[in-house]
């Protein structure tokens, strides 16, 4: 299923780089090129015959990883990033983890204390943060910490200091999406009958939360979790701009200004794959936590278990 | 009591009743401060745009020589930038692109989602094969990264980033939509509809829509703020509207060639940006809670 | 106290966007032990809520004012420190709630949830807790091995039943049985109740049905208290009650139902609809769909007044006098 996705991915970039008004070739070559050598160059950029033609031989090298070079630097892309694509991952999986370790925390004791003052806070900052551009929360604290107080590095990479504006910037934006989830997750959860059920047999108000609250509540916040990750991977774009990191989104921002289109078609494919695969694991999350999602995987692959009529499949 | 259209199952109501309805929800918004503020603002930023010319002290492409990169004083309150021009005239020009842009690429997100959504969601078979399918390669890319190539495809501009941000958004609550007509299609009220004779056409737009919808516009309000947002993310990355034009993104990617010497050119800018999201979501927070109590938080 | 169960002045106020909501309004009664009491009104009266208070378990952030007495055994288990209720919840008194699609938690198997009460107060090692939770799924009607399966893979009326045995694992003394079968097929509705009234029987256990079904009250009940309003209209005996109706909103129930069909042929529904439990109307709240409502009763609010010993209603009107 996330191959199909990652295809459909490089048929679509593909698609739209190669409708894009303007010939390439002509643009690298400068005005003075006459139409023999803007052929030539064509023909070995690969833009020549039927497109449909063009588009298989395209996705048969994407499938065995080769994403050619890149027309402006005449390098090899899958090298460019594999140097680049450390710096990316790091940047972004800290972003997520610490999204999800501050969010998830503050979102339950928001949730517990409904309506009193640390609830009331925890949803004003949310509301404020939410609306921060990031790029701009970026330059903000580049102009606090490395202009004003000459802390921190503003950009580049170097030391273990060049990455903790970057992170700091992404995460100040980012744990709200997931505190407000769970928050919101919770407040509902509780009030379903089972939780009633809970308290009705004796359970202590901290089991109920554990036991039988949180398991129920988590599963909207893994989706939206998952969805983060494409919130994350454009906010690499941005946050790689601000800082001058030279990871892949810089990469291909720059391949952008140059019409370097292998490069972007390459790095676009990249960040599909990793899209698709934060939602693969959210799929087999869902399935760890949710009994019924697990029974539908179960009997998929094994057949011959009980028949159950379909019990209410929600998610 | 008035039942919120969330309350799956209440068919639409009359004429009449909805009138009534809408301004009790209006009412029940007005109630609560923050909204109210919130409105105000947004109406303020409004009105700004429509009456920049009359508004702005200066003329937002004028260069002054004599005033280049000096920090805000009383002749210009948010000071000029490299080039001499007057920050504060910018912004307030400014506004018209970007509220422009954020409104009309989520009211255009949101029809062309609406007929998709409809459509999938009422016929199903081949049709919603095909539109679903389309929307599974679209959503194959986060919706900004899928704007961000639109745009540097379609080159810089107004019309080139509306289109990237409409197409960024349209198949989110195409799906969303069609999961909430699936939901409603098993209502009796609709096979009630269809046994006295109601026009296909009909049933989908005065029965399914109405009842479904109340999801998408709550996402509208939200979606609002996030485009121009989006928008600006766009200028700032060199894509979308660019500079010289006075946006308020395309400010932001400026000044960021100044940090050092003009702090000031990022700030106002961006405040800009983040008082008008923060408005824009703490009214449609305000709005989703009048539309559902049930709902309240 | 010389009854099991005894509840005086019982009110709970909820609240939802700042509107108070009356959901009960002064309910006093009491249940000898091993008897079963009836409590019968209409969908929204309190009744649910009535028994929730009991067990302690009203929603915490909706709940505004929570107030009365409440004595189980000659203990004040209103004013309980939590720490405490908690050995009483599931111990003592069990609830077996309205809806059971929902009553269960769709993360855990049925035999977790079973396991869980009898591993909190009964002090059960693991594996005990879960040869006693066999037992207690067979007790119930269900195969043994099926302790591990999750409810989503069950029918409803097998949930009600999985409901029921959580309810009894730890053999409480007192059982809240809250519609325990409005949301099941009529045929399986038999079923359960039998299966309940059974139990019942065996262990001499206390019980509070909550129904909108008088067949049902006929059938299982020793004692009937009508709910209107959040307020217990009329209570007594059922011979009582079902013999000589005093309350106008009793009778009315009566009428409303097809055995009793007038001379006409024709039910006899009561007309209106049950007040806004926001917006409560002045003196009797069953007055402006009360036949025999004057000016007197929607000033004044009645209280109850005996109408042989044992059985009371809350009217202005005398049975016999007034009401004929």
């Amino acid at each position: 299923m996330s191959l199909v996705v990652i295809l459909m991915a490089a048929i679509l970039i593909f698609t739209i780089m190669n409708v894009v008004p303007g010939d390439p070739a002509a643009q690298l070559l400068g005005s003075e090129a006459t139409y023999e050598e803007i052929v030539a160059k064509r023909t070995a950029m690969g833009l020549e015959g039927p497109f449909l033609i063009r588009l298989g031989q395209y996705l048969w090298n994407v499938v065995r990883l080769d994403f050619g070079t890149s027309w402006f630097y005449g390098t090899s892309i899958v090298n460019e990033i594999a140097t680049r694509i450390p710096r990316t991952l790091f940047i972004s999986v800290s972003h997520l983890i610490l999204d999800v370790c501050i969010g998830i925390p503050v979102g339950i004791m928001a949730a517990t204390h409904r309506g009193k003052w640390q609830d009331r806070g925890v949803v004003s900052l949310a509301m404020l943060f939410q609306s921060i551009p990031s790029f701009w929360l970026n330059m903000e604290l580049i102009v606090l910490f490395s202009i004003t107080l000459g802390i921190l590095p503003a950009s580049g990479i170097g030391s273990w200091k060049h990455y903790i504006l970057p992170i700091i910037g992404g995460v100040l934006g980012g744990w709200v999406g997931s505190a407000r989830q769970i928050r919101q997750s919770l407040l509902e959860v509780m009030r379903d009958d089972y939780v009633t059920t809970a308290r009705a047999k004796g359970v202590s108000s901290r089991a109920v939360m554990t036991h039988h609250v949180l398991p129920n509540a988590l599963m909207p916040v893994i989706t939206l979790v998952g969805g983060t990750v494409g919130g994350i991977i454009t906010g690499s774009l941005m946050t790689e701009r601000t800082f001058s990191i030279p990871g892949v989104g810089t990469y291909m921002l720059t391949a952008v200004n140059n019409r370097d289109y292998p490069v972007v078609e390459a790095v676009t494919i990249i960040l599909a794959a990793a899209n698709a695969l934060c939602m693969l694991l959210v799929d087999l999350c869902y399935a760890f936590i949710d009994p019924r999602i697990k029974a539908q995987y179960v009997s998929s692959t094994k057949k011959g278990r009980r028949p159950k009529k379909h019990g209410k499949i929600t998610g | 009591m008035v039942k919120s259209q969330a309350n799956a199952g209440s068919p639409v109501k009359t004429r009449r009743r909805k009138e009534s309805q809408f301004v009790m929800i209006f009412r029940r918004v007005l109630k609560d401060r923050a909204a109210t503020i919130s409105l105000c603002v947004i109406a303020f930023f409004v009105l700004v745009a429509i009456f920049a010319p009359l508004l702005a002290p200066y003329d937002p492409y004028e260069l002054d020589k004599s005033a280049l990169l000096s920090p805000p004083s009383w002749a210009h309150p948010f000071g000029t930038d490299q080039l001499g021009r007057d920050v504060l005239s910018r912004l307030i020009y400014g506004s018209r692109y970007s509220l422009t842009l954020g409104m009309l690429g989520s009211v255009v997100s949101l029809v062309c989602a609406c007929i998709l959504g409809c459509l999938a969601g009422y016929f199903g078979g081949i049709v919603e094969s095909i539109i679903m399918r389309c929307g599974d390669v679209m959503m194959s890319l986060p919706g900004t990264l899928l704007s961000i190539i639109i745009s540097a495809a379609l080159g810089p501009g107004y019309f080139t980033t509306l289109v990237a941000l409409t197409v960024g958004g349209i198949f989110g609550p195409t799906r969303m939509l069609r999961g909430q007509i699936l939901r409603e299609r098993g209502q009796e009220y609709l096979e009630a509809a269809e046994a006295y004779h109601c026009s296909k056409p009909k049933i989908m737009f005065t029965h399914l829509l109405p009842n479904s919808i109340s999801p998408l516009l709550l996402g509208f309000f939200m979606g609002i703020s996030g485009t121009i947002t989006s928008a600006a993310g766009l200028s700032f990355l060199g894509l979308g509207i660019q500079p010289p034009m006075a946006e308020w993104g395309a400010m932001l990617s400026d000044g960021r060639n100044y940090l050092r010497t003009a702090p000031y050119l990022i700030v106002f800018p961006g405040l800009i940006i983040m008082i008008f999201s923060w408005c824009m979501a703490l009214f449609g927070d305000a709005l989703r809670d009048a539309l559902d109590p049930k709902m309240k938080t | 106290m010389s009854n099991y169960l005894e509840v005086k002045d019982l009110s709970v106020v909820y609240t939802s966007n700042e509107i108070p909501i009356y959901a009960v309004n002064g309910v006093s009664l009491s249940l000898e032990k091993g008897k079963t009491l009836g409590l019968v009104g209409e969908t929204g009266a309190g009744k649910t809520t009535i028994a929730k208070s009991i067990i302690r378990v009203l929603p915490e952030g909706a709940t505004k004012t929570f107030e009365g007495d409440i004595h189980l055994e000659g203990v004040d288990i209103m004013n309980l420190p939590e720490k405490e209720m908690e050995k009483v919840r599931g111990a003592k008194i069990a609830l077996i709630s309205q809806d059971p699609m929902t009553a269960l938690n769709p993360v855990h198997s049925v035999g977790e949830q079973i396991m869980e009460s009898l591993e909190i107060h009964e002090n059960l090692s693991k594996k005990d807790a879960m040869a006693r939770g066999m037992e207690l799924l067979e007790m119930v009607g269900i195969p043994k091995e099926r302790f591990l399966n999750y409810p989503h893979e069950f029918s409803g009326g097998m949930k009600q039943r999985i409901v029921i045995a959580i309810a009894l694992a730890c053999n409480p003394e007192l059982l809240l049985a809250d519609e325990p079968t409005t949301a099941l097929d009529v045929t399986i509705q038999a079923q359960v109740l039998d299966l309940i009234m059974k139990l019942r029987d065996e262990r001499g256990t206390s019980m509070i049905l909550i129904t909108h079904d008088l067949g049902v009250v006929a059938e299982c009940c020793d004692d009937v208290a009508v709910v209107y309003a959040g307020q217990i209209v009329e209570s007594g005996d059922k011979y009582q009650v079902f013999h000589d109706p005093s309350h106008p909103y009793t009778r009315g129930l009566f009428h409303s139902l097809p055995q009793f069909v007038g001379e006409d042929g024709r039910l006899h529904p009561i007309p209106g609809l049950p007040p806004d439990p926001s917006n409560l109307p002045q003196g009797c709240y069953f007055s402006p769909r009360c036949p025999y409502a004057d000016e007197h009763c929607k000033t004044v609010a009645p209280e109850p007044y005996e109408v042989e010993p044992g059985h009371l209603s809350r009217c202005h009107k005398r049975r016999g006098e007034d009401i004929k």
